[in-house]
């Protein structure tokens, strides 16, 4: 009496009995034959043949027949399309059925046939079922409407559903809300510049309501959809916050996960000194180890996330270390994920106990997880300093296990160890030596050559250790040869006189019989340094290394930011953006946490140079890495600029890229970028900037000739100057300066490859600064950088970016990548060239402006010795952008009253008193207002540069 | 799935051959427990649970959360059961039909529709015996024709019209000890996963609600749909009106060390010669932190390093057998008394020549104490509003091992 009867039909003419079944007159034969067809159908069988045949049985008062003939159309109708238009008549007519629940398996039923004849007929079916008095009617057809949008898109478009589908947000019930927000949410997947899901405080408090009414599933639509909202202030971002929690406590564990995404991401807003904010924390600590008591690949998609979360807000489970352990029979791949959440939550208090509970790892059967806590002890040893030295002890003990791969993978870390803590635990070499022999991986090898070279004076048979590996030189791997290379140089440098053959012997290995490119030129350099400067070499090999740290295994700060808006995903199970992996053409919007809000802000002071600081002493200006390498990671934390030009927000999205490591898809999206190629050359006949010149000035042009400085269009260009020298950046060496020409302002950079590979994959980013300065298209370098070549390049800018007041004002922190690493450094831009265009003032409002700002706002400055009349000052300030609004000539001095304006709308009104016809008194007098006076000083530079210049 | 592999299309049809990327991972993964649950290929996302010796594998090609779709094949899994009495091969192919109906009304287009075993079983009546009988005979279909009504209504989880002649609600308390012992018998990690199944057979539409003797316990809690949150928050008191049948009302995990009692030690001693072909095995269970009730159904389970060739083991109680293919050791010991404490001991041979094995193997014991619920957790009283009758009222305890774990 089971359904397995349908499998066991006779193979012979099984359709052709199928057919005349179908076609009985019997009802219960019919719906036996259905049965038996729909049977085939689930494993794989071709039963389309039968399709007339069972589109015939369609007309039927029998649900469960009528179900399974709309199971049957839905799986064949797109492959007998004609056939399907058949059963449309039955269709509609059943969207009209008094039982709501024929309407809606009809409306349901007509989304899944993907044929577009049919698709035409459901518009209308469709347009009542969304309006129907029956809730599950509407949100049966609310769903129904993305499937229709995945077959034709402009349909559901021109169709008006769209609008339909955003009204049923206000729906009174919550399960029609919930899908027409999945609806919804699907939909703006593939379109994501519409504004779909447009939120407002409204829609939010909607959303709320229904989140507490409606099925787990819709909690997860909704909760999501939640996620994507960013509130207006704190206030709003704690109000939701409290009602949302309660979900935390909701069986179904990915309601629990969209619901910690949504609070991870509000809490960002709010100020940590806030009493709420203490007790969110705690609130999210228990359901996150609740997730760990599921089932395995619960657990797994769990911990990837805990691992995103304890990286960004490490305060919420660090005294839950213990649900962490492995249990013995854990599958594999939630044991990795927990000892990589272990370490992460290691500290000073709780140390003991995890080395314990690694120790004991180690001891365990599965090699990839023994390997893995072996490592980390090392990790942890670096993470926390104070237990360093009982790792060492520990990794000794299991190197004396003399289990191969342990001792291999301990030697390995160990080497991190030194790296780290240098000078502190050299004893243990000797005991390290003693595995030479049985070091088999390459990475193990390689790192104990790398401690023989290192500690070659401690070591007394360092040579002879050193030779035994000489032997089997060209089979080790490339990396062993490298670190032996380095290692005998070493060695040489620290014992010259027993060792030169040695040192002989494997330059001639790496440099004559060698193939490969890397290996030779190291051994050339060596060879060259060590044969014309043998103290240089000194310097150059032994050289003080940077010392290791915990955070390489991080994930970078940006890309973890963005994560967290992803929790809950794929993209947190693969710890990658979802540009990175998603497929297709589907837009990816890049998301980010919201900024923190108005209210609770302070003003940030940036650790930089002293205020003020003149041009000259630009390099001074440059943070140490360190704290620059953190303020440029909060640079996609500002708020979305409204209404960038296109290519700058491509730019920024790219941006994002740059420091995730993620450029190679920003380059490969290169074709598609944009617009980008045509920011690459600025307008080549740009228009003279002083066409709106008085006439009178036509002297002054001739003047301007004559200085020959600077360009003969746009404003003054300084000579470029060394930002970023060759040393500091692994042989690239950055000069440049800026211009302006024609409204657009643009970075003029010379590229110069200094070292003796080639460059390429080369990308820049701002930092944010004050006047939003940022690239308007990527840094395009179109051909490898070979060594010793330079390109130039004209970066252009908008001044769209992400604002933040930097001290100095004109700062500007850069970030150039490329294909060796990411470096940084930062430099002054002059004020002038964000003077605008259409900064002339009408003197009537000048007047009037002047008056308004306050006197306490008035700046006075001296510019020494500059002995140009008035008509010269005029016009060469004009050239850049500054404009001379009225002329007086008060007791034989000449007053010049003059505007600018900001790319940021800023204003600056200035009064310049200039003495013609007295050479033995050439200083100019110079008052400026403005309303934001910070700015003053920039100002009175610039004139200062332009009119010297 | 073993032996044959059933496939259903929601949205446009992807061809089977992205199967064979999960069979690939199958293959290298060696233990079926050990198979990644997420796998992407070229153009898909395969997420799969594997439960009672069955993966269950969808795919998907946009971004969809994870979680999302691991819960919902749990979900099918639980309602398989649920249909079927057991979730296996045999019975889905039994009842082929009934799953693809029941596939139909669980998802549509991706998003979950019915997945409340109320509402299904209102849609798709379950197969039984008599059933099919009376259907072959009369014609009728195991189809419901009517709306299922709770599924609109904001109480989902519950459908309309439950009639009972005996009205009975009853509760199992059922505490998990999770722990790892260490060599010393010190406990290295302890906690106990908690949950409050429910079994109720109510007419009408019952508000019940259930107080604690200590509620204080509770703070790690995961709730069924049903349970007002703001009740809970304010009184402590969990207040619903339940689903029709079995349930889990609650789950929750009491990790405070010093509320988690251990109620056995075992006293191990496990040593392999250096050089030399055997090893000895002696183990000795006792009661600990028991509360003065009975251990019953110890069951102790030993994986033996793979150099294990056969084990000749005497227990004073119990039977043991081990399985030299997997190289399981299970000893059956049965209940604790405390006069005269069960042990196992004897010889291990080992393969001869080959080294002496690094690791000791893990205990794995599991032990069941009734009428106890090892946090101390106390239901103080259950209360009915809203209908008029008198129900019967039973709260039944069971402490469990769950993964308890004793390291030698």
């Amino acid at each position: 009496m089971t359904d397995s009867k349908y499998f066991t039909t006779t193979k012979k003419g099984e359709i052709f009995e199928l057919k005349a079944e179908l076609n009985s007159d019997k009802k219960e034969k019919k719906k036996e034959a259905v049965k038996k067809v729909i049977a085939s159908m689930t494993v794989g069988k071709d039963v389309s043949a039968l399709f007339p045949d069972v589109v015939n049985c369609m007309q039927t008062d029998n649900l469960e027949l009528k179900k399974l003939v709309y199971l049957y159309l839905m799986n064949y109708a797109k492959s007998q399309p004609d056939m399907a238009i058949m059963a449309v008549n039955t269709f509609v007519k059943d969207c009209e059925d008094p039982n709501p629940l024929i309407r809606a398996l009809a409306v349901r039923t007509m989304g899944c046939i993907r044929v577009d004849k049919i698709t035409e007929y459901l518009c209308e079916p469709l347009r009542k079922c969304l309006k129907d008095e029956d809730p599950y009617v509407r949100k049966t057809a609310a769903v129904c409407v993305a499937k229709l949008h995945d077959i034709n898109a402009q349909l559901v478009e021109d169709q008006g559903f769209l609008d339909t589908l955003k009204d049923l947000i206000s729906d009174s019930n919550p399960m029609v809300v919930a899908n027409a927000v999945a609806a919804l949410s699907e939909i703006a997947e593939s379109h994501p510049s519409s504004n779909l899901l447009d939120l407002n405080p409204q829609s939010i408090n909607k959303l709320l309501t229904a989140l507490n009414e409606c099925t787990e599933w819709g909690q997860i639509f909704i909760l999501d959809c939640l996620a994507n909202y960013t509130p207006k202030d704190d206030r709003e971002a704690q109000s939701i916050c409290e009602r949302v929690t309660p979900r935390l406590s909701h069986a179904n564990s990915a309601v629990v996960l969209s619901a910690v995404k949504v609070l991870m991401k509000f809490m960002e807003m709010l100020s940590k000194d806030l009493d709420y904010y203490g007790t969110l924390l705690k609130k999210l600590a228990p359901p996150l180890v609740t997730l760990l008591s599921a089932e395995p690949e619960l657990q797994y998609v769990a911990l990837r996330n805990i691992n995103l979360i304890v990286q960004k807000r490490p305060e919420v489970l660090k005294h839950e270390m213990k649900v962490f352990f492995v249990k013995y029979n854990d599958p594999i791949y939630v044991k990795l994920e927990k000892l990589d959440i272990m370490i992460r939550l290691a500290s000073q208090a709780n140390i003991a106990q995890v080395l314990a509970e690694l120790k004991e790892y180690a001891t365990e059967v599965d090699v990839d997880f023994v390997r893995k806590a072996v490592r980390a002890i090392g990790r942890c040893a670096i993470k926390v300093e104070q237990s360093a030295e009982r790792c060492v002890s520990t990794l000794l003990d299991l190197i004396q296990t003399k289990v191969n791969y342990v001792v291999q993978e301990a030697i390995v870390v160990i080497k991190d160890i030194f790296r780290k803590y240098p000078n502190k635990y050299e004893s243990v070499i000797a005991t390290l030596c003693e595995n030479l022999d049985s070091l088999d991986e390459p990475e193990a090898r390689a790192a104990m050559i790398w401690i023989v070279g290192e500690y070659a004076e401690r070591i007394d048979n360092a040579d002879e250790l050193l030779e035994s590996f000489l032997e089997g030189f060209h089979d080790e791997s490339t990396q062993v040869q490298l670190q032996l290379l380095t290692a005998i140089v070493k060695l040489f440098l620290k014992k010259p006189t027993e060792t030169q053959e040695l040192v002989q012997q494997v330059l001639s290995l790496a440099t004559q019989d060698s193939d490969n490119p890397d290996l030779r030129d190291r051994g050339y350099i060596y060879w060259r340094l060590l044969s014309t400067d043998p103290v240089a070499a000194k310097e150059v090999v032994l050289a003080e290394k940077p010392l290791i740290s915990e955070e390489t295994d991080l994930i970078e700060p940006t890309l973890l930011d963005e994560l967290i808006c992803y929790i809950g995903t794929l993209a947190s199970v693969y710890h990658k953006p979802p540009s990175a992996f998603v497929e297709g053409g589907r837009g990816v919007v890049h998301k980010s946490l919201p900024p923190r809000t108005a209210s609770s802000e302070s003003t940030e002071s940036p650790e930089t140079a002293p205020a003020g600081a003149p041009p000259g002493e630009q390099l001074d200006a440059v943070p140490t890495q360190g704290d620059l390498l953190g303020d440029l990671l909060n640079l996609d934390l500002g708020p979305p600029v409204s209404g960038p030009p296109l290519a700058a927000s491509a730019v920024q999205m790219g941006a994002v890229d740059l420091l995730g490591g993620g450029l190679d898809s920003l380059m490969g999206d290169e074709p598609e970028g944009i617009g980008a190629p045509s920011f690459v050359a600025p307008p080549a006949a740009a228009v003279p900037a002083n066409l709106g010149a008085p006439m009178g000035s036509g002297l002054s042009d001739l003047f301007d000739l004559t200085s020959g400085v600077g360009t003969l269009s746009g404003s003054y260009v300084a000579p470029k100057a060394v930002w970023l020298p060759a040393m500091k950046a692994k042989g690239l060496e950055i000069s440049g300066t800026f211009t302006r020409q024609a409204g657009t302002i643009s970075m003029d950079l010379q590229l110069t490859n200094k070292a003796l590979q080639v460059m390429t994959d080369f990308a820049i980013q701002f930092n944010r600064n004050s006047f939003g300065l940022a690239p308007a298209a990527p840094l395009q370098v179109h051909a490898p950088l070979s060594p010793t070549q330079t390109v130039e390049i004209s970066l252009p800018l908008s001044t769209a970016g992400s604002v933040m007041k930097t001290e100095p004002l004109n700062s500007l922190q850069v970030a150039v990548k490329n294909n060796i690493d990411v470096f940084y450094f930062s430099t002054l831009y002059p004020l002038h060239i964000l003077f605008v265009e259409d900064g002339k003032m009408d003197r009537q409002m000048f007047l009037a402006t002047w008056k308004d700002i306050p006197n306490e706002n008035e700046a006075q400055f001296q510019i020494r010795d500059c002995p140009l009349n008035a008509e010269a000052v005029s016009s060469r300030l004009q050239s850049s952008n500054i404009f001379t609004v009225a002329r007086r000539n008060v007791e034989g001095q000449d007053m010049l009253y003059q505007s600018l304006k900001l790319t940021n709308g800023i204003w600056v009104l200035a009064e310049l008193r200039i003495q013609p016809g007295n050479p033995s008194f050439t200083d100019l007098e110079l008052s400026l207002k403005c309303r934001a006076p910070e700015v003053s000083q920039h100002v009175y530079q610039a004139y200062e540069t332009i009119l010297k210049n | 799935m073993s032996l044959g592999e059933y496939e259903k299309h929601w949205k446009s049809v992807v061809s089977q051959s992205v199967c064979d990327y999960f069979f690939e991972a199958q293959e290298k993964a060696a233990d079926v427990e050990n198979v990644p649950p997420v796998i992407s290929t070229p153009h898909h996302y395969l997420i799969s649970i594997y439960r009672d010796k069955l993966f269950f594998v969808s795919v998907i090609q946009t971004e969809v959360p994870p979680l999302f779709v691991i819960e919902f094949l749990h979900r099918v899994a639980d309602t398989f059961q649920d249909y079927f009495g057991e979730c296996s091969e045999a019975a889905i192919k039994d009842n082929v039909v009934i799953v693809y109906e029941l596939l139909e009304e669980m998802l549509d287009n991706g998003f979950p529709l019915a997945t409340e075993s109320n509402i299904l079983k209102e849609l798709i009546k379950p197969p039984t015996i008599l059933r099919s009988v009376v259907n072959s005979i009369t014609g009728s279909s195991n189809v419901g024709d009517t709306l299922p009504t709770g599924q609109l209504s904001n109480i989902p989880w519950r459908r309309a019209g439950v009639k009972y002649t005996n009205n009975e609600a009853y509760f199992d308390v059922v505490e998990e000890i999770d722990a790892i012992i260490d060599k010393s018998g010190s406990t290295v990690f302890a906690e106990i996963q908690g949950v409050i199944d429910a079994c109720i057979k109510l007419s009408g539409m019952p508000d019940l609600s259930l107080s604690f003797m200590n509620p204080r316990l509770l703070d790690d809690v995961s709730f069924h749909p049903c349970i007002r949150f703001k009740r809970w928050e304010s009184e402590r008191v969990l207040s619903f009106i339940p689903p029709d049948g079995n349930f889990r009302l609650i789950s929750y995990r009491v990790s405070s060390q010093n509320l988690v009692a251990i109620p056995v030690y075992v006293k191990h001693s496990i040593s392999f010669k250096e050089n030399s072909s055997c090893g000895r095995f002696d183990i000795t269970i006792g009661p600990k932190q028991n509360m003065g009730k009975t251990i019953e159904g110890i069951t102790v389970t030993v994986h033996m390093p793979k150099v294990v060739l056969n084990m000749n083991l005497t227990p004073t109680q119990g039977s043991y057998t081990f399985d030299p293919v997997t190289k399981v050791l299970t000893w059956d010991v049965g209940k604790i008394t405390p006069q005269k404490l069960p042990s196992l001991k004897g010889l291990v041979n080992l393969q001869s020549g080959a080294p002496k094995p690094e690791e000791n193997p893990s205990l794995n014991i599991q032990f069941k104490i009734q009428q106890l619920a090892i946090s101390g957790l106390k239901v103080n009283r259950l209360d009915m509003y809203g209908e008029k009758y008198k129900p019967f009222k039973g709260v039944k305890y069971v402490t469990k091992a769950g993964k308890f774990q004793v390291r030698t």
